[in-house]
Parts: C-alpha cells; sequence; structure tokens
C-alpha cells in the first residue's frame, strides 16, 4: 500500500477532523467548567474549515488507496449534508447540555468524531472501510445515547441500542463474509464484476445482499427493523437524537445507494422486491404508528420510519431521476427534521425536557414564533407546499413512477394522506388550543441562527429550489449504468 | 400586457402575499386591530382595482392563454413557472379579488382575537387562489392547490366555532387525500405527454383510453371532493358551520369553484375520450348532488347549514352543466359558478350578520325581523330570491342554461334536474318565512340594522346580482371563445350548434 501524497490530500477533511476531535480531548482538560461553550465554537470552527476543505475536492472522482476510498461529487455531497447536520446540532447544544447537566467536552469530539465514521462510510470503495466507517460512527453514537448518565431511560436507550447495533453489525458481516467467500474481494467495483456472472455461486452473493440489506435497514430504521428506534430517540438526550435521525440516516442511504447500485445492480430483479417490501413496511409502521404517539419525540421516531420508507423507493431503478429524488429528499428531510427537533428540546416545563404533545398546546399564545417555525416543519413534513418537504416527496414519486412501479406511488400516497393527519394535529395543538400548562421555550442566540437556518432553508427549498437543485445536479455522480 | 411594467398575474399572486408579510410587524403591537383591518381593506381593494386591468387589457375574442409569464423554477424535471389566463379563469380571478374586501369588512366585528394573523391568512389565501386559476404549469398549479389549505385550516381551525377542530381537520384531511391522487395524475401526464408540465402543451398530446380512465378518475378524486360532488360532500356541511363568516364566504364562493375549474380546465381538454365515458356517472353524481342537497337543506334548522347544503345541490347544476359537452351547458355552467359564488357568498354574509348580533344561526332563535331590520331583511330577500333561481336576478340565467343543455342531451336529466329548482325555492321560501317574517319576539339581543361595514360588503354583491340578471351576456362574451374552444377539444368534429346566440339577441 502506497501512501502516496494524493491520497492523504483526498483524505484530508477526515484528517483534520480527527485531528480536532483530539484537540477538544485535550482542551477540554484545560477550559474551566464556565467557559465550555468555547468548546462549541471550536467545534463549529472546525467543522466549517473541514467543509471549505471538501468543497476544495469537489469535482473531483478519485479512487484513493487502491480504490478503498472515493472521492467523488456524489461522496461530497454527503459529506456537506453532514457537516450541516453536525454543524446545527452543536447551535442547539448549547443550553441544552447545560440545562441537562451534561456539558462535557467528549460530547464535542464524539461529534467530530462521529462525523468522520460518516464521512467514511460515504466515501467507501470496500466493504471493510465501510464497516469501519459504520462502527466509528456507531461507537460515538452508542455514548452520546447514554449521555445522560443518571437517567433511566438515558442509559436503557444506549444500552438497547447497543445491544440491538452490535446485533446488526454482526449480521452485516457476516454478510460481507459471504460476499467475500464467493468473490474473493472487497472492494465494491470487484463484487460488481464478479456478480455480473456469479455462475454457481450465485446464492452465496444472494445471501450476502439480504445480510447487508438487513444491516443498512438497520441503520436507515427501515422497518421491520425499526424495532430500536423509539425507544433510543425517546431516551437519548433530544441533540443527539436530532443528530441521529438525520446525519446518520442519510450516511447510511449514501453507502446504502452506493453499494447496492454499484456493487448489485445486476441483480437488482433479485433485491428489488425487498426493497419494496422494505418501504412499504416502514410507511405503513411510521404513518400508522405515529397516529397514537403521545410523545413527540416518539412521534418524529415514527415519522423518521416512514421518510425512511419514502426514501428508500428511490432505490429501486439506477437512474437520473432516483438518485436525484434520494439525494434532494435527504436534504430537505435534514433541515425540517432537525428543525423540529430543535423545537422540542428548547421546550421546557419547570425545568424538565417538555417532550409530550400535551406540552405543545397552545404554544402559539406564548410563543407565536416558535409555534410558526413548528408549523413550517409540521407542514413540509407532511409534505404539503410551499415547503420543502412537499417537492422532496414529489420527486420521490416522481422517480417511481418513471421507473414503472405507479402501484408503489399509490401506496405511498395513501399512506402519505394518513400520515398528515398526526402532523396536522401537532399544528392544531398549538394553535387551537388553549394553553393549560405554563411551558417555556428557552432560546439561545445560537439555537436561534439554528432554527432560522432550518426553517429559511425548508421553506427556500419549496419556494426557489433552483440553486439546491443546481448543487444537486452537479453533484449526480457518474456511476449510473 | 403589463402594469407599470410589472407582470399582472404575478403581480395579483404575489401582492396579497407581500402584503401579509407586511403586517408581520403589527402582531406585537397593542391595539393595532384597526389599522391592521384598515391596510388589509386596502390591500385588497388594490388588488381588485388592478384585476380590473385584466377586463380592461384581456381580448374576449380568443382562446388562447393571455397575459402569458413564463419562466423557468426548478430545473430538474422542467418545471415552469407559467402563468396565463383565459375568459374562464379571468372572470373567476375578477370574482375572487371582487369578494376579498367583503370577506374583511365582514370579519370587522366578528373577528376579535388573533386580527393581525388572521388578516395575514386571508391575504395568504387570496394569493394561492389567484395562483389556482393564472397558473399554466401542472406542478406550479399543484403547490398553489395545495398550499391553500394552510391558511384555510388555520382560519377554519383558529377562527371557527366551538366543533372546529374536528372540522377543520375532516376538511384537510378530504382534501388533502384527493388532491394527493392529483399528484401521481400529474406525475404520470409528464411521463406520457412528452416530458413537460406545460398544461397547454399537454392538451395538446393524445393519450391512451386506458390511461385516460385511471387518470380521469384520479383528477375526479381531487376535484369532486373540492366541489363538492354527492358522495364526497361531507366535509362541506361541517366546515361551513364552523367556520367564521369570511371563511365560510371564501369556501362557498371560491374553493368550491376550484374543483369545477379543475374539470374544465384539465379533465374535459385532456381526456376528451374518458370524460365521455364516464359522463353516466358525473350526470348521476350531479343529480344525487341535486336532489340530495335540496332535500337535506330542507332538514336543516341551523341556517349555514342549510346554505351549506344548498351549495352541494347547486354545484350538482354545475358539474351536470360541465359534462352536457355543449356549448350551453358549459357555459351556464361558469355562469352557475360565477353567480352560485356571488349570491351564497352574500347569503353567508347575511348569516355573518345576523350570527355577530345573536350569536345564534337557529331558524327557531329568529322570527319577523323584518319589522327590527327592514333593509337587512329586503337584502335577505332579494339573495334568497336569486338563489332558488327568479327570473330576472342572476342566478336564473345559469340555471336555464344548464337545464337547456341537459334536456338536449336527455329529457329525463332535464326534468330530474329541474326538480333542484323547485326544492330550491322551497327551501329558500322557508328560510324566509322562519326569518324574515312571522311574529317578532323581542330577546335579550339588540337587532340595529345595518352598520357601514355591511352595507360595504352587502352593497356590490346586490348590485351584481341584479346586473348579473338583467345583462348575462358581459359575462357570456368574455367566455364565450374560451367555451367553444374547450367544446372543439372534447368533441373535434361536431358543429358549434349553439343556442346561447339566440338566446343574446
Amino acid at each position: 500500500m502506497s501512501f502516496s501524497l494524493v491520497n492523504i490530500l483526498g483524505t484530508m477533511p477526515e484528517i483534520y477532523l480527527t485531528f480536532f476531535g483530539c484537540i477538544i480531548l485535550i482542551l477540554d482538560t484545560m477550559v474551566p467548567n464556565e467557559k465550555r461553550s468555547w468548546l462549541a465554537y471550536f467545534t463549529i470552527a472546525s467543522l466549517v474549515f473541514a467543509m471549505i476543505a471538501s468543497y476544495g475536492l469537489n469535482g473531483k472522482g478519485l479512487p484513493l488507496y487502491q480504490g478503498l476510498y472515493i472521492i467523488d461529487p456524489f461522496s461530497n455531497f454527503f459529506k456537506m449534508t453532514i457537516y450541516v447536520a453536525a454543524i446545527i446540532t452543536v447551535l442547539f447544544s448549547l443550553p441544552y447540555l447545560d440545562q441537562e447537566d451534561i456539558h462535557i467536552g467528549e460530547y464535542y469530539a464524539f461529534i467530530l468524531f462521529s462525523t468522520v465514521g460518516m464521512m467514511v462510510m460515504v466515501s467507501a470503495g470496500d466493504l471493510i472501510t465501510l464497516f469501519l466507517g459504520i462502527e466509528l460512527m456507531s461507537l460515538c453514537f452508542y455514548v452520546m445515547v447514554g449521555l445522560k448518565r443518571g437517567s433511566e431511560r438515558s442509559v436503557e436507550a444506549s444500552f438497547k441500542y447497543f445491544l440491538l447495533g452490535a446485533f446488526s453489525a454482526a449480521i452485516f458481516l457476516f454478510g460481507i463474509s459471504f460476499l467475500y467467500g464467493a468473490t474473493g474481494t472487497e472492494t465494491l467495483s470487484g463484487i460488481a464484476a464478479f456478480a455480473a456472472n456469479p455462475g454457481s455461486l450465485k446464492p452465496m452473493i444472494l445471501l450476502g445482499i439480504v445480510l447487508t440489506l438487513v444491516g443498512f435497514a438497520f441503520k436507515i430504521s427501515a422497518a421491520p427493523f425499526h424495532m430500536w428506534t423509539p425507544d433510543v430517540y425517546e431516551g437519548a438526550p433530544t441533540v443527539v437524537t436530532g443528530f441521529m435521525a438525520t446525519a446518520s440516516k442519510i450516511a447510511a442511504f449514501g453507502v446504502f445507494l452506493r453499494v447496492f447500485w454499484v456493487s448489485f445492480s445486476s441483480d437488482r430483479h433479485d433485491w428489488n422486491i425487498l426493497i419494496i417490501v422494505l418501504s412499504i413496511l416502514s410507511m405503513m409502521v411510521g404513518n400508522v404508528v405515529a397516529l397514537r404517539q403521545t410523545n413527540i419525540k416518539r412521534m418524529l421516531a415514527y415519522s423518521s420510519i416512514g421518510h425512511a420508507g419514502y426514501a428508500a423507493m428511490a432505490l429501486l431503478l439506477p437512474n437520473r431521476e432516483s438518485l436525484f429524488a434520494l439525494m434532494f429528499y435527504v436534504f430537505v428531510y435534514m433541515f425540517m427534521t432537525l428543525g423540529a427537533f430543535g423545537i422540542v428540546l428548547m421546550l421546557r416545563k419547570s425545568g424538565v425536557e417538555g417532550e409530550e404533545i400535551s406540552d405543545l398546546v397552545g404554544l402559539h399564545h406564548k410563543h407565536p414564533a416558535a409555534a410558526f417555525l413548528m408549523l413550517i416543519f409540521m407542514f413540509s413534513l407532511a409534505g404539503i407546499p410551499p415547503f420543502g418537504g412537499f417537492l422532496a416527496k414529489f420527486y420521490v414519486f416522481f422517480a417511481v413512477i418513471h421507473a414503472g412501479y405507479t402501484w408503489l406511488a399509490v401506496i405511498g400516497i395513501l399512506f402519505a394522506a394518513i400520515g398528515a393527519y398526526y402532523y396536522i394535529r401537532i399544528v392544531m395543538v398549538m394553535y387551537m388550543k388553549d394553553p393549560e400548562t405554563s411551558v417555556d421555550f428557552n432560546i439561545s442566540s445560537m439555537g436561534r441562527i439554528g432554527l432560522l437556518l432550518t426553517a429559511g432553508v425548508t421553506v427556500f427549498l419549496g419556494v426557489y429550489p433552483a440553486p439546491f437543485v443546481e448543487y444537486i445536479k452537479s453533484s449526480l455522480a457518474i456511476f449510473i449504468p | 400586457m403589463t402594469f407599470l411594467s410589472i407582470p399582472i398575474l404575478s403581480f395579483l399572486i404575489f401582492f396579497p402575499i407581500v402584503g401579509a408579510l407586511l403586517l408581520l410587524p403589527f402582531m406585537k403591537m397593542n391595539d393595532s386591530d384597526k389599522t391592521v383591518k384598515w391596510i388589509s381593506v386596502g390591500i385588497t381593494v388594490i388588488e381588485f382595482i388592478a384585476s380590473l386591468t385584466l377586463l380592461i387589457g384581456g381580448n374576449p375574442g380568443t382562446y388562447k392563454m393571455q397575459f402569458a409569464e413564463d419562466h423557468l423554477w426548478i430545473p430538474f424535471a422542467n418545471i415552469h413557472y407559467t402563468l396565463g389566463i383565459d375568459g374562464i379563469s379571468l372572470v373567476l380571478i375578477v370574482m375572487t379579488t371582487l369578494l376579498m374586501p367583503m370577506c374583511i369588512f365582514t370579519s370587522w366585528v366578528g373577528i376579535k382575537k388573533r386580527v393581525t394573523e388572521f388578516m395575514m391568512a386571508i391575504l395568504v389565501l387570496e394569493g394561492a387562489m389567484i395562483g389556482v386559476f393564472a397558473a399554466m404549469d401542472f406542478i406550479l398549479f399543484y403547490v398553489f392547490w395545495e398550499a391553500m389549505l394552510i391558511p384555510m385550516y388555520l382560519i377554519i381551525g383558529v377562527w371557527g366555532g366551538p366543533n372546529r377542530i374536528y372540522a377543520t381537520i375532516k376538511f384537510f384531511l378530504y382534501t388533502l387525500a384527493g388532491s394527493l391522487f392529483l399528484l401521481l395524475a400529474i406525475i404520470a401526464l409528464y411521463f406520457k405527454g412528452g416530458h413537460t408540465f406545460n398544461i397547454v402543451a399537454l392538451m395538446g398530446q393524445h393519450y391512451s383510453p386506458v390511461f385516460q380512465d385511471f387518470a380521469f378518475i384520479a383528477l375526479f378524486l381531487a376535484f369532486a371532493v373540492k366541489i363538492p360532488m354527492f358522495p364526497f360532500h361531507t366535509w362541506l356541511p361541517d366546515a361551513h358551520v364552523e367556520a367564521p363568516t369570511a371563511g365560510s364566504v371564501i369556501l362557498a364562493s371560491v374553493m368550491l369553484k376550484m374543483g369545477a375549474y379543475g374539470f374544465i380546465r384539465f379533465s374535459l381538454p385532456l381526456f376528451p375520450q374518458a370524460s365521455e365515458f364516464f359522463t353516466g356517472l358525473i350526470f348521476a353524481l350531479s343529480l344525487m348532488g341535486i336532489i340530495w342537497g335540496a332535500l337535506m337543506a330542507l332538514a336543516q334548522e341551523d341556517m349555514k347549514k342549510l346554505i351549506a347544503y344548498s351549495s352541494v345541490s347547486h354545484m350538482g347544476f354545475v358539474t351536470l352543466g360541465i359534462f352536457v359537452f355543449n356549448t350551453q351547458g358549459v357555459e351556464g355552467a361558469i355562469l352557475q359558478m360565477i353567480n352560485h359564488g356571488v349570491t351564497t357568498g352574500a347569503l353567508f354574509l347575511c348569516v355573518g350578520v345576523l350570527y355577530d348580533r345573536t350569536h345564534s344561526r337557529l331558524l327557531s332563535d329568529y322570527g319577523g325581523i323584518a319589522k327590527v331590520m327592514p333593509v337587512f331583511s329586503t337584502m335577505l330577500v332579494i339573495f334568497s330570491l336569486s338563489s332558488l333561481g327568479l327570473p330576472g336576478l342572476n342566478s336564473f340565467v345559469g340555471e336555464f342554461l344548464v337545464l337547456l343543455g341537459a334536456f338536449r342531451a336527455h329529457a329525463a336529466i332535464g326534468v330530474l334536474a329541474s326538480t333542484g329548482i323547485i326544492l330550491a325555492a322551497l327551501y329558500m321560501l322557508y328560510l324566509l318565512s322562519r326569518v324574515v317574517w312571522g311574529k317578532y319576539e323581542p330577546r335579550s339581543w339588540s337587532l340595529p340594522d345595518m352598520n357601514r361595514f355591511e352595507w360595504a360588503s352587502l352593497l356590490p354583491l346586490l348590485v351584481i346580482v341584479v346586473w348579473l340578471g338583467i345583462q348575462p351576456n358581459a359575462l357570456l362574451s368574455m367566455l364565450h371563445a374560451s367555451v367553444n374552444h374547450l367544446i372543439g377539444q372534447v368533441h373535434p368534429d361536431s358543429p358549434l350548434a349553439s343556442l346561447t346566440g339566440d338566446f343574446r339577441n
């Protein structure tokens, strides 16, 4: 293996973030408690720095380290999205971490390390690299979920996530071993070449595909591998939930798409049905079960399962429309979901987090601006124009109908109509009921920036998406057959 | 044509929306309600005056899209920002802008809490509604079509009656479910019709019969819920009863028309064969709507519910007229749309006048108000007579044309539809006899006659009711070219035999 300069240069953003993460761990021992917020600023600065570095690499289609690592516009798009998610998460963290009494320096380091893990995932050109990325990300999340050491729910969530995550990782590895056994290689392109002509080893390849699919479905929390999601989302500190629900899912989607479109594209007819079942089940579970939730974090967890179902539909046929649909979907999804979690984590009911739907009652009276932003996120999540969520759903249905699965689009539409109920119920609770409990809305200037950013982009993506669309179009990678 | 070199249609859409944003700072101020109301009146009146330039600058002799604008909006999937109007959308836009100031006048007393937000919702709604009528790109149309739901959802849900939450959620989910099928049909059309969302370009294509049938059903679901046609009408009485007066007026006068507009603009020209194939179904549902709505109206105690069911009945005439596929039928249907918008809007305003004084809409609470509110009673009587189709007032002409068209299609349809008019006379006169005439019993409330805001909201409508009854040609001449073109699209070979000409001379 050669460590030539180009390999190092190509992975500079990852190296920077790892380095800065270590710096934060060192700084943490020196910074006094009341100056902890400086670590947040430092984290944001390092993310912006890495973002600029990634931007500099844009447009270069480079297989690095003999194809183990791929820098292309596609991975760059996902990295950009993940950076933004991480930055917004840090913006939301500031008053929240202090209020929950979990303001420790390691939190920021873990944010950076998990970001590195996600970057490795979306850039992976090889299944082992991919596995390393997934594990790096997951290990950071296991810790972050359990950050509230005093809270039983948080610890339980962390433990649950760890056990199930380890289980899914094992299944995923098992799948990789089958693929390796059949093909003798772990690179995506090598597997693709072999899978095009597998001969009598086809069953082994198929087994490998199914097992890796399970691993990915776990990470994007698609039904029936979603069981962990509501509990973990509910138990985790809300900032971490927001980060998990967006960045980790987006990274998983990116690599899911790359692996299945590059390596397994010749077996498309065998796994298409699995994707269809996965997406129908997710839409069903996500939209129907969410109707009965009283805890808003659980509701958003089910909503994120439903959204995974919609986005997964875009994996069905490899063409520009599907690729665009998926990229646009995760992009919009990131802003609206993070925004919604941002509102939730700023609600305070006598010192504790206000996370019941009933806590939102009459929010409009006390905090009209917060209620209005939540209204934007809810209508956007429900897919109502003129917000970004509508165009995201539109492009998914566009791709699905283009691929000839009109009946699947009809099913998706039906669940979207059902799902709209629980989003507009939130709006109803905020606007149409008189306040009973007194809920405070605790906002810092950084949180305000985060909310305005998420809401602004959500609206902008629905009203004038042209600049974003151009950017995504320029990132449509070259690997479409 | 442009107005001060601003594209007039874009101006009409975005002026109220920008106006709503300008109201934002008033939210934090105390005692700003009055200012906000006057600003809103100003915005809607300017909007109305600006919309008159469409009447002046428009060419009634052509069916082509006028005042066209076209820009690339989203550079993926070829989505454009395309606007344009023909005679049909022109009259609907002007009707919309005309009614909006009245909606604000009628809210002067009725809306007491969160006035700024209410006005903002109304203004945003106005922009979206005009967008629906002006959009010539299917996605743009859909965006306005659904975006409209958000302010309406809030108007009913926040400022509505006691059962408002149930009503508004039902309204929202019904319309959303219908609309989503429209979205699928739009996407399917894109792939069948040459990779464009431009409505005019899509009309130029030919679609296979099977595709036409499925797409027609999808569009039908969206539009039938909105109109609402017979089995899909159950959201309407709830929404009407709970909505504040302005909301009821907008619902009845403008939003219901959008379903019919959708049939005229999309279903007929895009899917002529399917339209013919489903004519029987539409006739059956329309007749059911006409008779069922009228019978239900007879049984109501609540005035708003009575008028809501009468809307179902009247809208049955509209769909009937559209699907008889002859000039008088379609022109009658469009005329009926306008007339229903004006008359029913006025009736809801009248109920609002009473409700503001008494907070009751029950027929049993009233009686003999002619003695205490003579001027108002006169107005109510005239609008009721218009609603039941008295010759000389506006509704007569539309219903007459529709019936004429219906008789030409099939005598039995004409006869059945006519019963709707007889029943209309029954329920409207019943309403009048319970409210206006009879013995006046003084109650705890006082019934002063109309104030100046109520005058401002009802008088213009009264003028229009009478004027359209005497001079329907003013409207018909604007519609003629567009309607003939439409009939030509549905029946390419039929001679444009028209009795309307005789009627006009």
